[in-house]
């Protein structure tokens, strides 16, 4: 129980000290931090507007959390969900490449679910790479995923910029718009595209997937002790890069989504960074999918303030950067303070000072 | 190809191998000294990129290019600092702490870098290997930057200290065992958190390199990952300082490919080539790592998490 109650305040705290550490670091900017903090809630959560902003910024922020959360929770630090995210990115624009512009697709939803299926392998194959050279190779997974990611950023700008490219795209190379068939839509009234729900199912999906099923239950194990599942006769190289495939399968299909529902048209845009947030927002989260959800909304607030920030105070855009790298830093520092351990931490301080 | 293409290509090669080997090889210095003390710093990248944009704005406020190396070392020491203390706080994992650090020191980077992306700043006086050519390409292709023969010193410096004294012997002791060196009364934490700030200090130099030589601007793709392939260049060197520099001109020489295609007219494929060092990373990885197997080398501290 004591452990629950730290797992939500231990974050909060972190949260909280990252946005005054924030405040003071604009106050040496010669902004006045209440202005900045208001803004900032504003922007992310003040009206209808910024929560349909927040909202949308979230959906892409949950899949590609999870590409961080779910092998995590099989042991592994994957970073590279930014190449996964650009790489479905790159599968919706081939898909739709590919598909003779004829091919009226019957339903919309049909279109939707091809674009996703397309973008979630090419980043699952992509993450599981990564997986699989650790579990063959003995690779560290940490270092191959990102090295990857660059890979896969550099295959995207080869297409988007060579055979994918549209040639009426001049200043920003960009692939030929989606037919309409494939694009994703809007929810209803509002303004958020369908990713929202998808972020959110995967969420809901993964989080029941690691708790309530047996081959879920085999990845935490594996995750644990990966000896022990492997005395008990668990095959932990093919759980681990199950883990890596669904994981990149979020990522991917969080390319896709950004494609189909967003820019409509694959070009450099869509390296915007969601990759790297995503590992914030997993580590926040303790790599739990369901805590991913609020922490998406949270991380993807603070980037939609982030353009208000920009306009009204005159910020840069990486203000919102440096917040979530405080807040980086602060979560894991949190870690230091779990379970009481501040005192036996505060007595080995006063033997070192001794 | 003709004889005149094929000298500036192999020319192309070997000064950007010398040009873009220069961060690089300042980077895997860095990390290999955190290393030999039994932590990993991944937040090298967030490092470079922050002290690439400290020495630019050093240099350029203050007009002395110096100024801006030091700046860069002071600033890449300060977030490796940061690196060190949280590690030494119980539960706190090296390799999160890193990616925390990356994200930290490339958003405060491209913070304060904003007003950079426009002026020009003092740069690096360059060194002319190419003077013996009459061709102007491979003149300017051969123009060595003044800090790559700091760096090779650097390197001999750390592997002598490394075999010769005692600082070097107490570094390589506690990433070798921290019981051991605990047994001997020696701070592992303090010896840990002091090779951590010397690394960032040597990777700093190499965000210097970044941007106070060609082609000397400062924006905000200045490094895509050449801090975490140092990482792995590292590995490859298999933690010795003498070895970091050939890896370094290798990957260097990967990197220059891109470029050098295209200085003879080959556009073809661009960033295919530019992918290259990433997957010379790669493919030297596979070649060098087994599954459960200690690279011969490496510190005991690092193999035993």
């Amino acid at each position: 129980m004591r452990s629950a109650l730290e797992d939500i305040l231990l974050p909060v705290a972190a949260i909280v000290a990252a946005l005054l550490l924030f405040g003071l670091f604009v106050m040496l900017s010669g902004l006045n931090p209440l202005d900045v903090w208001r803004l900032l809630f504003m922007g992310a959560f003040g009206d209808a507007y910024s929560w349909q902003n927040t909202l949308q910024r979230a959906a892409p922020l949950m899949l590609t959390a999870l590409c961080v959360a779910i092998p995590a929770r099989a042991g592994l630090v994957v970073i590279g969900g930014e190449g996964a995210l650009v790489l479905g990115g790159l599968a919706a624009a081939v898909l739709a490449h590919a598909l003779p512009p004829s091919v009226a697709l019957s339903s919309p939803l049909a279109g939707s679910v091809l674009v996703c299926l397309a973008a979630a392998a090419a980043g699952g194959l992509w993450v599981m790479l990564a997986g699989w050279l650790r579990q063959y190779r003995g690779i560290n997974e940490t270092i191959s995923s990102l090295l990857l990611a660059y890979v896969a950023i550099g295959l995207f700008k080869h297409f988007v910029e060579g055979p994918l490219r549209d040639p009426s795209s001049l200043n920003t190379p960009s692939t030929y718009e989606l037919a309409e068939g494939l694009r994703i839509g809007v929810m209803g009234a509002s303004d958020v595209h369908w990713g929202l729900a998808v972020g959110v199912v995967a969420c809901l999906v993964a989080e029941l997937w690691l708790r309530l099923t047996p081959s879920g239950f085999s990845v935490r194990v594996v995750g644990g002790n990966m000896r022990a599942a492997q005395l008990v006769g668990l095959p932990a190289s093919r759980l681990v890069l199950l883990a890596c495939l669904l994981g990149g399968a979020a990522a991917g299909v969080a390319g896709g989504i950004e494609i189909a529902a967003v820019h409509t048209k694959a070009n450099a845009a869509l390296i915007a960074g969601y990759g790297y947030a995503g590992i914030l927002v997993a580590f926040m989260a303790r790599h739990s999918p369901l805590a991913v959800i609020p922490v998406a909304i949270l991380f993807g607030g603070f980037g939609a303030a982030g353009s208000l920030l920009q306009r009204r105070l005159g910020m840069p855009d990486a203000s919102v950067l440096v917040l979530q790298g405080l807040a980086f830093v602060l979560i894991l520092a949190s870690e230091a303070l779990r379970g009481g351990a501040w005192r036996t931490w505060l007595r080995s301080a006063h033997k070192v000072a001794v | 190809m003709n004889f005149d293409d094929t000298l500036i290509f192999l020319a192309g090669i070997l000064g950007g191998a010398l040009r873009i080997g220069v961060p690089f090889l300042f980077v895997s210095l860095g990390e290999c000294l955190t290393e030999k003390s039994g932590r990993i710093n991944l937040g090298l990248e967030g490092v470079l990129v922050f002290s690439a944009m400290a020495a630019f704005g050093a240099s350029w406020l203050s007009g002395s290019v110096w100024v801006g190396v030091l700046a860069a070392a002071l600033c890449g020491g300060l977030l490796a600092l940061l690196h060190g203390l949280l590690c030494s706080l119980p539960r706190v994992n090296d390799v999160a702490t890193g990616i925390a650090l990356m994200l930290l020191g490339m958003g405060l980077a491209f913070y304060f870098g904003k007003p950079l992306i426009q002026p020009q700043a003092p740069q690096l006086p360059a060194i002319a290997l190419g003077a013996w050519s009459s061709s102007s390409a491979v003149r300017s292709a051969l123009q060595i930057n003044a800090l790559l023969p700091i760096g090779l010193l650097l390197a001999c410096v750390m592997a002598w200290v490394f075999a010769n004294t005692r600082v070097g012997l107490l570094v390589r002791l506690v990433g070798d065992s921290a019981q051991a060196a605990r047994a001997l009364g020696y701070p592992v934490a303090g010896v840990r958190i002091a090779a951590t700030v010397v690394g960032g200090m040597i990777a700093g130099l190499g965000g210097a390199s970044l941007t106070l030589f060609y082609p000397g601007s400062w924006n905000e793709g200045i490094s895509s990952g050449q801090g975490l392939i140092a990482v792995a260049l590292v590995i490859f060197a298999r933690w010795s300082p003498l070895r970091c520099v050939g890896a370094a001109l290798l990957f260097g020489a990967a990197g220059a490919m891109g470029p050098a295609l295209q200085s003879i007219g080959i556009g073809w494929g661009y960033h295919l080539f530019n992918t290259l060092p990433y997957v010379l990373t790669l493919v030297i990885l596979v070649l060098t790592c087994r599954p459960g197997a200690v690279i011969a080398g490496s510190p005991g501290e690092l193999s035993a998490r």
